[in-house]
């Protein structure tokens, strides 16, 4: 099909979140006229995740915030909806996808935007009412109303749900203790000098913290959680059990139509599939990251949306957006972290600012070319560092490290 | 609510009533406006939602706080009047507004 022709093909999107909810609004975007078919498996039109373990726990957004886009504007645009619409089969030759419903929706173009679910801990008593994920915002609506003044929280895994929700369970007044496996938290996302910085500043916080330390079991009575069994024997009493321990890439559905899985969905440049017709895009998408030469699976709204301008691009045959470098968020009382990048085979750091007056950066050099930075309450950093690390030129050190030298003169 | 326009880099204006309480980046983006792109969603986080603020209305859309600010430094095309739109909240006193966008959000 020509780009002209394609201005009018059915594109079919499996997965209504952000990146699912996004490719249909770039699609319009750019001038994209023909149908669009959105299916996404919860209730909910495509809204935002991020603030569900901050904003939305706190009560300071609602179902209308979170929105991508308002009710009215599908119906305008012309996007179908199937909600509550579960896709279970993809039929490549006929090119048709077929709900649990038994409907089957035929498409020009298939986006998948399955997302990922979140992993779950297989020990006694996983089922426990009260032991909770946070992923959907129907999870945090269960476990917004588990917490509040006095209420105790455990949170299994030091990641950054697991860290974000145990901030805005404090500012409710809850008790929280995290238990994390490794020696230290966040230990797969970042950086020791990084990971002992959170963990200090949420003790000072009133938040406790079992590391190195394994879940045997949740106990509970009548059929409620009661309380976290460590491997150690400890009982560790709870209200409320929050699991945060990574997630997997729904694509399941990708892998039994054949396409190529690793983890993911394996895509393109431009977030196509092996086959022509087909996309993936997302937490779900095994992407190639140019910068840094290699195959990954991100899990951010960043690469969300800029799959979901790939995808769109490409259909349309228009000129795909400008390669990004990848970035993350994470607000915590009042910490703002940015980071820019990923540390692969970074082989020193370089600290900058003040990390006792929770101001400063951490970078990640591989010989003299910036790999990532971690940047808390540090804007500065994390602008200039996003864009050195996207320029590829070598970096100085020194001047790195030294404040009298402003972040605009080192990336100069 | 609230009329404000965008316009695009290419001329293109979009008129839109938007509620008091959203910000003008939340106007552009659930109205689907091209050229607004808040990856973060309003956290302040990114500067992707870069607009310059016609300067009529500039007293009225407030100071920038010492975050904005240092995002903006590192902008791409930053004039005077830029404001990163979602540290922009909407009220009536801004009926009318017009703010323009960048070429790029980079």
């Amino acid at each position: 099909m020509s780009a002209e022709a394609n201005q009018n093909a059915c594109v079919v999107i499996v997965g209504a979140g952000h990146a699912g909810g996004s490719a249909a609004a770039f699609l319009r975007q750019y001038g994209h006229e023909g149908r669009i078919v959105l299916i996404g498996d919860e209730p909910l039109l495509p809204y935002q995740r991020p603030p569900l373990s901050k904003a939305w726990l706190k009560g300071e957004a609602d179902a209308d915030s979170l929105a991508l886009k308002p009710a009215d504007w599908y119906g305008e645009n012309n996007v179908f909806l199937r909600l509550s619409g579960v896709a279970e089969r993809i039929n490549r030759s006929a090119k048709t996808v077929t709900l649990a419903s038994g409907e089957a929706i035929s498409y020009d173009f298939l986006i998948l935007a399955t997302g990922a679910r979140a992993r779950q801990l297989p020990i006694p008593g996983a089922d426990l009412a009260g032991v909770l994920a946070l992923r959907t915002a129907a999870d945090a609506e269960l476990l917004k109303h588990a917490l509040g003044l006095g209420k105790r929280l455990a949170v299994i895994g030091g990641g950054y749900v697991g860290l974000e929700a145990a901030a805005s369970a404090r500012a409710l007044g809850a008790e929280v203790v995290v238990v994390e496996r490794e020696s230290r938290v966040l230990a797969r996302v970042a950086c020791e000098t990084l990971s002992t910085f959170f963990q200090d500043y949420h003790r000072a916080r009133g938040v406790a913290f079992e590391l190195n330390a394994g879940v045997e079991a949740f106990e509970g009575a009548d059929n409620h959680i009661r309380g976290v069994r460590l491997s150690d024997g400890r009982l560790l009493p709870c209200d409320v059990a929050l699991v945060g321990v990574g997630a997997i890439p729904n694509d399941e559905l990708a892998k039994d139509a054949g396409l190529a899985t690793a983890n993911g969905v394996v895509v393109g440049l431009d977030a196509r599939t092996d086959d022509p017709a087909i996309f993936a895009i997302g937490d779900v998408a095994h992407r190639p990251l140019p910068l840094y030469e290699r195959q990954f699976r991100l899990e951010s709204v960043p690469n969300a949306l800029e799959q979901a301008k790939q995808a769109a691009s490409a259909i349309l045959g228009r000129p795909g957006p400008a390669p990004e470098v990848p970035w993350f968020w994470s607000d915590q009382y009042d910490l703002k972290l940015q980071i820019a990048g990923l540390p692969f085979e970074a082989d020193r750091q370089v600290v900058r600012g003040d990390v006792a007056a929770a101001k400063f950066a951490v970078f990640h050099l591989k010989g003299d070319l910036l790999q990532a930075v971690e940047a808390v309450n540090a804007p500065p950093e994390f602008m200039a560092g996003k864009q050195l690390i996207a320029k590829r030129t070598p970096v100085n050190a020194e001047k790195l490290a030294d404040t009298s030298v402003s972040m605009k003169e080192v990336a100069a | 609510m609230a009329k404000i326009t965008y316009i695009e880099h290419d001329g293109t204006e979009h008129a839109l009533d938007v509620k008091p309480g959203l910000t003008v980046m939340e106007g552009a983006v659930k109205n689907n406006v091209p050229g607004i792109d808040a990856d973060c969603g309003g956290a302040c986080a990114c500067a992707t939602c870069h607009v310059y603020v016609d300067e009529a209305w500039l007293a009225k859309t407030g100071d920038k706080s010492a975050m904005e600010e240092s995002m903006l430094d590192f902008a791409e095309n930053v004039e005077p009047n830029s404001r990163l739109s979602c540290q922009i909240k909407v009220t009536d006193a801004l009926d009318g507004l017009v703010v323009r966008l960048p070429e790029s959000q980079h």
